[in-house]
């Protein structure tokens, strides 16, 4: 495994402000739409105010307390917040970049409830307040590598899988893990409308093979950037798996079962001569339709700004690699 | 109803294209450039740019139906304009790709064109539109004689290419990219008797 020698990570996030420049903004604008509307419509000011800026509709996430884990993270340049959570794949929520932070806001997290079942000697189910107190939480900054050869460096904040697994102590017959997303068209737009959700079949489903589920890499992630995770990055609990495509790292997860067989996982059902079961990064395996040598990095900047990096062989985790000893990763992948 | 097209409304017409099309392209590089197009602006500039050359082009196909319909022969003047549009919009999403998302890695470009189904139809689109560009001069129409009418029925082949680079470059929402093939259709049949006689000269030429 690599091992890193700890340096100060806490530097690389003391340069990202965009948080607190984004909040400035926002209460700016809450503010003018207070002033305006309550000069202008003293009787129904709530109403007004909502008209005027939706910052009340903002999905509000809260603090979390962790440790820094420096021997898991990069200490690569970290892209913005207002980029993590306003450009991302979540078809629930519509398929442009721009849909999930639209169309999320009003999601309701609390009550949940995450059910570990399967092939387990004890079966758990977490509600809201374990997600985030059930075990210790600490942050990890990972690189995420899009199937679409876009990336980002993000502070996720969360626990190893492993934890969570072995609670529910399971059978030595359990060969896979299966993921499962909230299945709600009431809130999820995509789930309701083919057209909106992009023709994919729902619940989303993912799966991970037992021994990659038991990686200390694998995490379960609560939030991002300090606090609990916005609705539209997969709240309240998602997967984190940072040597494979993004799709794998599945949002919003309502049940984790144990299995004896592969699950089928929703975009290879969708297309399986483009999107493995596996999906680990690897630049030597082509997408049928574009290149995966090398990735745009998504960081601060606009059009003049950009960079475009070499993409390394399980996303540059190496520690992983054991994993696939004599596996034809072309074949699987 | 009978619509009459002076000069002086011509004019305006065009003034009206001329805006509507340069403006909200200075605007959205100028939005990239500041960093202010979302999550990642380079995404943003090549849909926008990508599908509005499709539009641009479906507008101008659009143009010789509706003056033969509502007999406007006028109309015909704004064609050459929108046609150019296309081209200009075409253009910013090929140098934005190679610019922008590939960051000049050439080598990547020649390998994706050759490699790659949806980016192959996409050049090909590419390259007809710059012919019919560079040749829209009426001195090369002069010069062209009746070449330059057979070189410019191939905007009807670069239109199916461009439908299909655009359905083939989606993940699973294939809605929109069929709604385009919808109009691209409809625009083709209103020019069926042109179509067919053209299908049966290649088919000649060729045998």
């Amino acid at each position: 495994m690599l091992i890193k020698t700890p340096k100060k990570s806490d530097e690389l996030e003391s340069q990202v402000t965009p948080k607190a420049v984004y909040q400035q903004r926002r209460n700016m604008l809450k503010t003018m739409g207070f002033l305006g509307t309550s000069a202008l419509l003293a009787s129904q000011p709530a109403r007004a105010i909502s008209w005027f800026s939706d910052d009340d509709e903002l999905f509000k996430t809260m603090p979390l307390s962790f440790t820094k884990s420096s021997q898991f993270s990069t200490q690569e340049t970290l892209t913005p917040i207002d980029k993590v959570t306003s450009h991302n794949n979540f078809y629930e929520f519509g398929t442009a970049k721009s849909d999930p932070k639209e169309n999320a806001q009003k999601f309701k997290v609390e009550p949940w409830k995450l059910v570990i079942d399967g092939l387990v000697e004890k079966p758990i189910t977490l509600d809201y307040d374990d997600l985030t107190k059930l075990f210790p939480l600490e942050e990890r900054i990972y690189r995420l590598r899009c199937v679409e050869a876009w990336s980002m460096v993000i502070p996720w904040i969360g626990f190893p899988l492993a934890s969570l697994i072995k609670k529910a102590s399971p059978l030595s017959s359990a060969k896979y893990v299966a993921f499962e997303t909230l299945d709600d068209p009431k809130q999820m737009p995509g789930q309701k409308s083919r057209f909106i959700g992009g023709g994919i079949d729902y619940p989303y489903v993912e799966g991970l093979r037992m021994d990659e589920a038991l990686h200390p890499l694998t995490l379960m992630s609560v939030g991002l950037y300090g606090e609990t995770l916005p609705p539209q990055n997969g709240a309240p609990i998602r997967l984190v798996v940072p040597w494979k495509y993004g799709f794998k790292s599945i949002k919003s997860i309502v049940r984790i079962k144990l299995t004896d067989k592969q699950p089928p996982t929703t975009w290879q059902k969708l297309a399986a001569n483009e999107y493995g079961f596996y999906a680990n990064v690897n630049p030597a395996v082509s997408h049928p339709r574009w290149s995966q040598a090398s990735e745009r990095r998504i960081t601060s900047g606009g059009l003049f700004n950009q960079s475009r990096v070499p993409t390394l062989p399980f996303n540059g985790y190496d520690e992983v690699a054991d994993l696939y000893k004599g596996m034809d990763l072309r074949r699987y992948f | 109803m009978k619509i009459r097209l002076t000069n002086r409304r011509l004019f305006w017409l065009k003034v009206i294209i001329h805006l509507s099309a340069a403006l909200p392209l200075v605007w959205v590089f100028y939005q990239g450039s500041i960093d202010q197009l979302g999550g990642d602006p380079v995404k943003e500039i090549l849909h926008f740019t990508g599908i509005s050359a499709f539009n641009l082009l479906l507008i101008s196909l659009l143009v010789t139906p509706l003056a033969k319909r509502f007999k406007l022969a006028a109309l015909v003047r704004v064609r050459r304009l929108l046609g150019l549009y296309a081209f200009v919009y075409a253009l910013a999403h090929f140098l934005s790709y190679i610019l922008f998302e590939l960051q000049l890695a050439w080598q990547l470009l020649i390998s994706e064109i050759v490699k790659r189904p949806y980016i192959t139809v996409g050049f090909f689109a590419f390259v007809i539109l710059l012919l019919l560009a560079a040749t829209s001069t009426v001195w090369a129409q002069r010069k062209l004689g009746r070449t330059w009418q057979n070189l410019h029925n191939f905007v009807y082949l670069a239109g199916i290419l461009i439908a299909l680079h655009y359905i083939w470059s989606v993940k699973s929402d294939i809605l929109q990219p069929l709604i385009y093939w919808a109009l691209l259709l409809i625009l083709l049949f209103f020019r069926k008797q042109k179509l067919t006689q053209l299908v049966k000269k290649c088919k000649k030429s060729l045998a």
